[in-house]
């Protein structure tokens, strides 16, 4: 699967040419691309939608899920967000941001002695809360935080 | 298309620091420029790489922000081992940079 991706990822260095049809509209992005994304859950417009899509509806809350971001973020168009997961035999790790358009903004799978640690920038159309996923032993464990935007960070 | 993408990886003590800077515009398709709605564009896919093995993948979406910056860290490196980086965005669009755990 790994020797696939980078046939992939080497394949989409010569196509320039693609790229720029692409740009023009000519050919569907999603048929061009052929690397794991779960569309379904990106594309998902709830929470609670984005969970299923994610093979992890009703995840169990957990204390054991550590979130630092800002309380009060004033520029929703980066708000940093460190995310460590103390549930033994975590593998991965998603971030979504509740009331955002399309609340997941990224899933992160961990091996070969990577820690469940994640620090990513992520925009926040305004205030919500941003509810963390952690997948340890085929089940599904959540936490949240609350985090206040004073700008919002989509469209203009 | 792509622009400059800075690596560094860093011993901490029991594990290791990597961060990565990527350079990208992460369109989110609500954007609007001189009154057109700006398409999506932005990465999809990356994956982190210690000495030719994978050890983190990242699926993300456009509510990444511009520019992203990420942090992972792992154990078990030593001084000198290898580290790769590598991004997908959802136009074929790719870039890696390398870097030496220091």
């Amino acid at each position: 699967m790994d020797e696939a991706r980078r046939v992939v990822l080497r394949g989409a260095g010569a196509t320039g040419m693609l790229a720029a049809a692409l740009a023009a509209g000519l050919l569907k992005p999603e048929r061009a691309i052929a690397a794991s994304w779960n569309k379904a859950a990106f594309d998902s417009k709830s929470t609670v939608d984005a969970l299923q899509k994610m093979g992890a509806a009703n995840p169990q809350n957990t204390g054991d899920i550590v979130i630092e971001a800002p309380e009060i973020a004033e520029n929703g168009a980066v708000v940093p967000i460190e995310i460590s997961s103390k549930v033994p035999g975590t593998t991965s790790i998603a971030v979504l941001v509740e009331k955002n358009p399309q609340p997941l903004a990224g899933q992160f799978q961990f091996m070969a002695g990577a820690l469940p640690f994640v620090k990513v920038n992520v925009k926040m159309g305004g205030s919500s809360l941003v509810r963390v996923v952690a997948q340890a032993g085929g089940k599904y464990y959540t936490a949240t935080k609350e985090i206040k935007v004073t700008l919002g960070g989509c469209g203009g | 298309m792509a622009g400059p993408m800075k690596a560094r990886a860093r011993m901490r003590g029991n594990y290791t620091d990597i961060r990565v800077l990527m350079s990208h515009p992460m369109e989110t398709g609500l954007r609007k420029s001189k009154g057109k709605v700006v398409p999506k564009h932005f990465i999809r896919n990356l994956t982190v790489k210690l000495n030719g093995k994978t050890v983190v993948e990242g699926e993300i979406s456009q509510a990444v922000s511009r520019n992203p910056v990420f942090s992972f860290r792992v154990g078990g490196a030593k001084k000198g081992d290898k580290v790769e980086i590598s991004w997908l965005d959802n136009k074929g669009d790719t870039n890696k940079t390398e870097t030496a755990v220091a």
